[in-house]
């Protein structure tokens, strides 16, 4: 006791800071301009939702999320879930969410692979190659979205009707009133394809967490338990009798039966995105692949390792930190602009929301659900790149 | 000539047929091509009409006749006909600053004040204000108004930009949570989301004696938005300053705000200018999301061009025209800051 107080006495040093005394020192200084000017900021808040909700009471709209229960009575082009007009605007808004989902999510993949195979194609060495691809990636980048989306819109519209459509590789026809393409799915036993798939993911990770869990997780341990996992439910699959079965679409009178047909405006949007977003992706691919210096190959090169080592085990490793951050943002970009599906009539999420409030005259709470949902995919989105990034990361600072 | 022939002629040979694998490539590349290009060639000019109204035009080819008659629409929309001095002229009162800004020699204050100047005087010259003749925006449209709307929007972010990203890296909390919340908000919201708020919320927001038209609306709130996305651009640039420069300027005794004007901003702003540059091209690309809410921009112009009843459909030949004056500025908008870039990187001193 008395030591301390000696001790106080011949250093006078200043206090630990109590609860207040953080909250004080991460406020900062100017403390009360800082509290004003937040104060302004939410009295014009509070003004304009008084605005929004005088100007609600006044045309007699009831403020809340109540109508999402109400019957919406317009009909949905094409939807994942089933939707008819009558059923409520919460289906109708949950349809609109997977078609941007689905769009969103299969552009990313093909924009990724297209945008890997165009990047590299870049460095070739072939001048031929190499300009043809400096072009692409110029006349896409430096025209808008939407104006590549309209361009897509009017060709799928262009095509033939679909008795006249000419079939590529006998199963893919490009027709008038969509794009049909051969379907892949499992009868004839317990199984869908959906739930054979997530069986396999769900076995397939359980393994590897317990693996982990074990500290025994090595890549070869891993490939052989998603291997394990894969064939366990394959072998499910053969023996309770289910066979894949593919439907190649053929011509039936005047229309195409068969396969899976992808409306005009789906293959539009999924292609204009797949185009515009794969030439970023190519831009930022060659950056990553530049940004290894060639002393990093020749010293590979050395050491004896032939070109496909080099560039899993050297070059990769070192071109995904520079990659992994920026294809991140592409994502983001890419789910933002499947946006524009509205300007095609693709019924997306945003269209869905436009016509919600049109029809209920509810935008507020309309645009609510609409910004909260993007934020929340953004964020998730962004948690699993920030995810992957730190393994990249990781693996690159270990070795 | 002599020299360079041969020095050209061993480049070609080894870039195309250099090894087994070069070669392949190079005749697949050509054989791709070969499918490809002549269609596109018969389209555009073989079979293409260049004279004449839309009878005289086919299927086969290109209708450059539409593109002749319905130029002045492309570019102008329904602006009045014999009015159309005015929007020329906001096109190249637009276009003498942008050069202006793009020469580093002319980087000063004139040049700070010269911007809000050129901004009112287009709109005015829009509006047709104090003459005879007033013109209302929603008669607006064409080349003008995305110029027009990508340069307020932009002159009018950067400002609001600086004061987001200084508030970001402050030390004061409640600014830099404010900050925080705003830019992400901002961002992780489509441009779409935000067109949409400008024309359903803002009107039922602001008070009945404040009724704002819709350009102004659209104008106000795409300046909101593309402020966040600057503001990013900024940090990054604040975050490349050393602390050094301003611990130096707080010694001499310099408050705040003659510090970062004085001393960081200067710096930072070298540091961003090529970024921001590309910032100004993708937002150049993203006005034309203007035509979901209903103006008519260049490429909405475009589109209504081709649903014209008496040109009913050229709507490729449309777009093809507005897609070469995007790609004209946005090209040449590209090249300038990879020039810039290299210039700033290699200067040093002021530029």
């Amino acid at each position: 006791m008395s030591d301390r107080r000696v001790f106080r006495a011949v250093v006078p040093g200043p206090p630990r800071p109590g609860t207040f005394g953080k909250i004080r020192a991460w406020w900062g200084g100017w403390p009360l301009g800082q509290l004003a000017f937040l104060a302004v900021l939410a009295l014009f808040g509070w003004l304009f939702v008084s605005n929004v909700l005088e100007t609600m009471a006044r045309i007699g709209i009831l403020p809340g999320f109540g109508f999402l229960s109400s019957s919406a009575n317009f009909e949905i082009g094409e939807s994942a879930i089933a939707f008819r007009a009558g059923d409520t605007y919460l289906r109708a808004i949950a349809a609109g969410l997977v078609n941007t989902l689905k769009v969103s999510l299969l552009g990313c993949v093909l924009a990724t692979i297209l945008g890997v195979v165009i990047g590299v194609a870049g460095l070739s060495r072939n001048l031929l190659l190499a300009g043809l691809v400096r072009w692409f990636i110029e006349i896409t980048r430096n025209t808008p979205l939407l104006l590549q989306l309209f361009f897509w819109m009017a060709l799928a519209k262009a095509l033939p009707a679909p008795r006249q459509a000419p079939a590529l590789f006998e199963t893919v026809f490009l027709t008038n009133r969509g794009v049909y393409i051969p379907s892949l799915s499992l009868e004839g036993g317990p199984f869908g394809l959906l739930a054979a798939i997530a069986l396999a993911a769900a076995l397939g990770s359980a393994l590897l967490l317990l693996l982990r869990l074990a500290g025994r997780l090595t890549r070869r341990s891993g490939t052989a338990a998603i291997t394990l996992s894969l064939t366990a439910i394959l072998l499910l699959l053969v023996l309770s009798g289910t066979r894949p079965i593919v439907q190649a679409p053929a011509l039936a009178g005047f229309n195409i039966r068969g396969g899976l047909n992808l409306s005009p405006e789906f293959a539009a949007l999924l292609t204009g995105l797949v185009v515009k977003f794969s030439a970023l992706i190519a831009e930022i691919v060659r950056a990553g692949i530049q940004s290894v210096g060639t002393g990093q190959w020749e010293a590979a090169r050395a050491l004896g390792l032939h070109d496909g080592q080099i560039i899993r085990l050297v070059v990769l490793p070192q071109a995904l930190r520079v990659i992994t951050p920026l294809t991140t943002s592409s994502y983001l970009d890419l789910t933002k602009d499947s946006s524009l599906a509205v300007a095609i009539g693709f019924p997306d999420l945003v269209s869905i929301i436009n016509t919600t409030a049109n029809t209920t005259g509810q935008s507020m709470e309309a645009l609510i659900i609409l910004i909260g949902t993007f934020l929340a995919i953004n964020l998730a989105l962004s948690a699993l790149m920030n995810l992957y990034n730190n393994r990249v990361a990781m693996r690159g600072s270990t070795r | 000539m002599t020299t360079a022939s041969p020095r050209l002629l061993t480049t070609l040979r080894t870039g195309l047929f250099g090894t087994r694998g070069n070669t392949l490539i190079t005749v697949t590349t050509l054989l791709l091509l070969s499918q490809i290009l002549p269609p596109l060639f018969r389209w555009v000019v073989l079979d293409a009409t260049f004279t004449g109204d839309a009878t005289a035009c086919t299927r086969d080819g290109a209708c450059w006749a539409f593109v002749t008659a319905k130029l002045r629409f492309i570019l102008f929309a329904f602006y009045p006909s014999e009015l159309l001095w005015r929007p020329t002229l906001v096109i190249l009162l637009l276009a003498a600053i942008l050069t202006a800004s793009a020469l580093p020699r002319f980087w000063g204050r004139p040049l700070l004040i010269a911007w809000p100047l050129t901004i009112l005087a287009c709109w005015l010259l829009m509006q047709g204000a104090f003459t005879a003749a007033p013109v209302p925006s929603n008669q607006w449209g064409g080349l003008p108004v995305t110029l027009f709307v990508w340069a307020v929007c932009f002159a009018a972010a950067t400002p609001i930009a600086v004061l987001l990203a200084l508030a970001r890296r402050s030390t004061l909390g409640g600014l830099r949570t404010f900050s925080v919340l705003y830019i992400e908000l901002m961002r992780g919201t489509p441009m779409v989301g935000i067109l949409y708020v400008a024309m359903l919320i803002l009107p039922m927001a602001l008070p009945d004696a404040l009724s704002l038209d819709k350009m102004l609306r659209a104008i106000i709130m795409i300046t909101l938005f593309w402020a966040a996305y600057i503001a990013e651009v900024i940090r990054a640039g604040l975050q490349a300053i050393p602390s050094g420069q301003r611990e130096a300027a707080t010694a001499l005794g310099l408050g705040y705000w003659r510090i970062q004007q004085l001393v960081i901003l200067p710096q930072a702003f070298r540091i961003v200018i090529p970024g921001m540059v590309n910032l100004a091209i993708g937002f150049l690309l993203a006005t034309s999301l203007l035509a979901v809410i209903g103006i008519f921009d260049l490429l909405n112009a475009a589109r209504a061009s081709a649903a014209d009843p008496q040109w009913l459909g050229f709507y490729n030949e449309a777009y093809l025209v507005v897609a070469v004056v995007y790609f004209v500025i946005c090209f040449s908008a590209s090249r300038y800051s990879r020039w810039l870039e290299k210039r700033l990187a290699s200067g040093g001193k002021r530029p």
